[in-house]
């Protein structure tokens, strides 16, 4: 099941949940800027940003407990401004957990629906099957601090869906997890969402995280969103400089547009250097001051000079190699003293490293995989 | 070398750790069970006319002969007397359903007084806390003396009452059971708010949060979540007031009445006016053995609560 290339949300149908214009200020520092944004019903989406960058306040506005200085918040086509949390139908999960201590995991899971009046056969039968669900059966008599910290996130998750929230929002829900359990949990998230349904909206500043359970990524710079798009889309084509840089790695290229017109466009850098790419991601005009963004996958590495009619060929010396594993990364010094990041993937178990330090090597890169940034 | 000195040093630190580690036992050992001891002696005596006002008197220098015939003179006499007799029964009863009502009212004013202070703002907590603090600063006594002049006849409370209008005649206050009231919950007020605030100021905001992000209303989140988990405040609270309440001598005996006194005055008549210092000890006897109660079902059920979150 997977979606990393999920098609875009339908833009003609109704939105779930509407930020229209949106401020919330603590003194002078707006948390949220005049922020618009629309999440659809049935997405799994995050926002994504740097801590500080007002994504927590972000999620705080829609559960009610921030109310913003200006603009409206819709959910399902109502204003909900004025609505205080408790009527609210929207469910979070906090990054602490907030698991009251003095109620049983069943007691935790069963608070909301408690709150509705709802018969206690029927609560039961719910907290039977919430237990279920997140596979902690048989646990609910135990009191929170009998749990581990991966059951304890089991049952935020378990109590937050418990109401079934036409939204249910998730504050960092893997922060206190170590890696292993964090992937687990991830992908339990995606499958959970898929079946249940349901529109969940994700805060976090793990990139990684963001990536792998998004059907969209909103990522914020200081109460602004800077871009929201499918994670491919963010990734291969950031919007701007700041994006590039904020999600995976990069090399920039700072140039000035020299031709343009036909398939390519030739950018010159301030060595002299000219680097030609597909026009139609240079949106730029002629004499324009651009950015070239190039993923450090997308470049080519080889030992030989590269052949005569490589694209975009620059000689080097490898400077520096961080080993991951999987992938290698290469530091390449060019003859002019800028230097260049190179992943290759390892795909040989035996071979070793390619290259080592101070390898005389030869980059290119097809002009199609580069993008051009003018903000 | 080296080795010897490393022994010699560990011994010190055990020997220092011992004796940190003795210290409270020390201290409990020596101001509160040798005294304990001493009164129950006193209890089990019989009142004469000498120096000191009892008998028997252990006399260790008749050797074996004078420990049996002190342990022969001792007897449970007193204690019968304080069973048999209603003023004794009265005064225990009186000021244990004194002491009960009191720590009734102190928690109905603590409550919201300890909660107000812990939801204000972070810096002005410390200000709130110093003025529930502050009273101390004055003696009780000058305190308590400061209520007769309020609720005297042609006190500030009458003429406040007459002012308002709410009454045309001084009603009497003093005297009453609703004078040593109100100065039981006055003097004893920040002995229940400061446990509680402890307890209101420690709790997690984002579970009150959680609360009202699964539809729990506010009010009803002060009683689910808020009040459960402030308990162990609120039980140190109300201990703190209702065991010295029960022995109190010095609010009911200004501003009471004389018809029903308090165990603590009683015990105050015996051992001053009427210089039974037997009886006296007896009461003190009965008092603690009485309080020893609520103080061990609360730790009690302390106990369980940590080894039920084991």
């Amino acid at each position: 099941m997977r979606r990393g290339f999920a098609p875009r949300p339908d833009p003609t149908a109704e939105p779930l949940v509407r930020f229209e214009n949106v401020s919330r200020r603590f003194g002078d520092v707006a948390a949220v800027d005049r922020l618009s944004l629309d999440i659809y019903r049935d997405e799994f989406f995050a926002l994504l940003g740097p801590s500080g960058c007002g994504k927590t306040t972000l999620l705080r506005l829609l559960a009610g407990f921030e109310r913003p200085d200006e603009g409206r918040i819709m959910l399902g086509g109502s204003d909900i401004v004025a609505t205080p949390p408790h009527r609210r139908p929207v469910n979070m999960m906090f990054q602490s957990y907030a698991l009251f201590p003095h109620l049983t995991v069943a007691g935790n899971i069963a608070f909301g629906l408690r709150q509705d009046g709802i018969a206690k056969a029927a609560i039961a039968a719910r907290v039977d099957e919430m237990l279920a669900l997140v596979k902690l059966e048989g646990l609910g008599h135990r009191r929170p601090d009998q749990l581990s910290g991966g059951q304890r996130q089991r049952v935020a998750l378990a109590r937050s869906l418990a109401k079934r929230p036409q939204v249910l929002l998730l504050d960092e829900p893997m922060a206190a997890l170590d890696r292993k359990l964090r992937e687990q949990t991830q992908f339990e998230l995606m499958d959970l969402q898929a079946r249940l349904g349901l529109t969940f909206v994700i805060v976090t500043h793990d990139q990684g995280e963001a990536m792998t359970v998004a059907h969209r990524i909103a990522v914020m710079d200081r109460g602004r969103i800077v871009q929201a798009a499918s994670p491919a889309e963010i990734y291969e084509q950031p919007r701007s400089r700041w994006v590039a840089e904020f999600v995976g790695d990069v090399n920039l290229i700072d140039g000035l547009v020299l031709e343009t017109g036909g398939r390519e466009a030739v950018i010159g850098d301030k060595s002299g250097r000219r680097y030609r790419v597909a026009a139609d991601v240079a949106g730029a005009a002629k004499g324009a001051q651009v950015c070239i963004a190039l993923r450090p996958e997308k470049v080519r590495i080889q030992a030989g000079p590269a052949p005569h009619d490589a694209p975009n060929a620059m000689r080097g010396q490898v400077c520096d190699i961080g080993y991951l594993g999987g992938v290698s990364i290469y530091k390449v010094r060019l003859d002019d003293g800028a230097v260049l990041k190179v992943a290759v993937a390892n795909v040989a178990r035996t071979s070793g490293q390619a290259f080592s330090t101070h390898d005389e090597v030869w980059l290119s890169w097809p002009p199609d995989v580069a993008v051009v940034l003018t903000g | 070398m080296a080795r010897r000195l490393r022994t010699d040093l560990g011994s010190t630190v055990s020997a220092g750790a011992k004796l940190f580690i003795a210290a409270p036992y020390l201290w409990l050992l020596g101001f509160f069970l040798v005294p304990f001891l001493i009164v129950l002696k006193i209890s089990l005596s019989e009142t004469a006319i000498a120096q000191p006002p009892y008998v028997p008197v252990l006399d260790l220098a008749a050797g074996f002969r004078g420990i049996r015939d002190f342990v022969a003179g001792l007897s449970f006499a007193n204690y019968i007397t304080i069973a048999g007799d209603d003023l004794y029964v009265f005064s225990y009863l009186k000021s244990l359903k004194v002491a009960a009502v009191s720590t009734a009212l102190l928690l109905l004013c603590g409550v919201p007084l300890a909660y107000a202070m812990a939801r204000a703002p972070r810096r002005a907590q410390p200000l709130l806390v110093m003025l529930v603090v502050l009273p101390f600063w004055t003696s009780f006594l000058i305190r308590v003396y400061a209520w007769i002049n309020i609720l005297q006849r042609d006190g500030l409370l009458n003429q406040a009452l007459i002012w308002l209008g709410l009454v045309d005649q001084p009603a009497t206050w003093l005297a009453t059971d609703t004078a040593v009231y109100i100065g039981l919950v006055y003097s004893y007020l920040p002995f229940m708010v400061l446990p509680l605030y402890a307890s209101f100021e420690k709790l997690d905001e984002s579970l009150l949060e959680a609360a009202a992000d699964l539809g729990c209303p506010r009010w009803k989140t002060f009683f689910v979540i808020t009040l459960p988990l402030a308990l162990r405040g609120l039980g140190a609270g109300a201990l703190l007031c209702f065991v010295p309440i029960v022995g109190e001598f010095v609010v009911p005996d200004l501003l009471g009445g004389s018809d029903a006194t308090m165990i603590g005055q009683t015990l105050w008549t015996e051992f001053f006016a009427n210089k039974d210092w037997p009886v006296a000890s007896a009461v003190a006897v009965v008092l603690v053995v009485l309080l020893i109660a609520p103080i061990a079902v609360y730790q009690h059920l302390q106990t369980s609560e940590i080894e039920g979150r084991q």
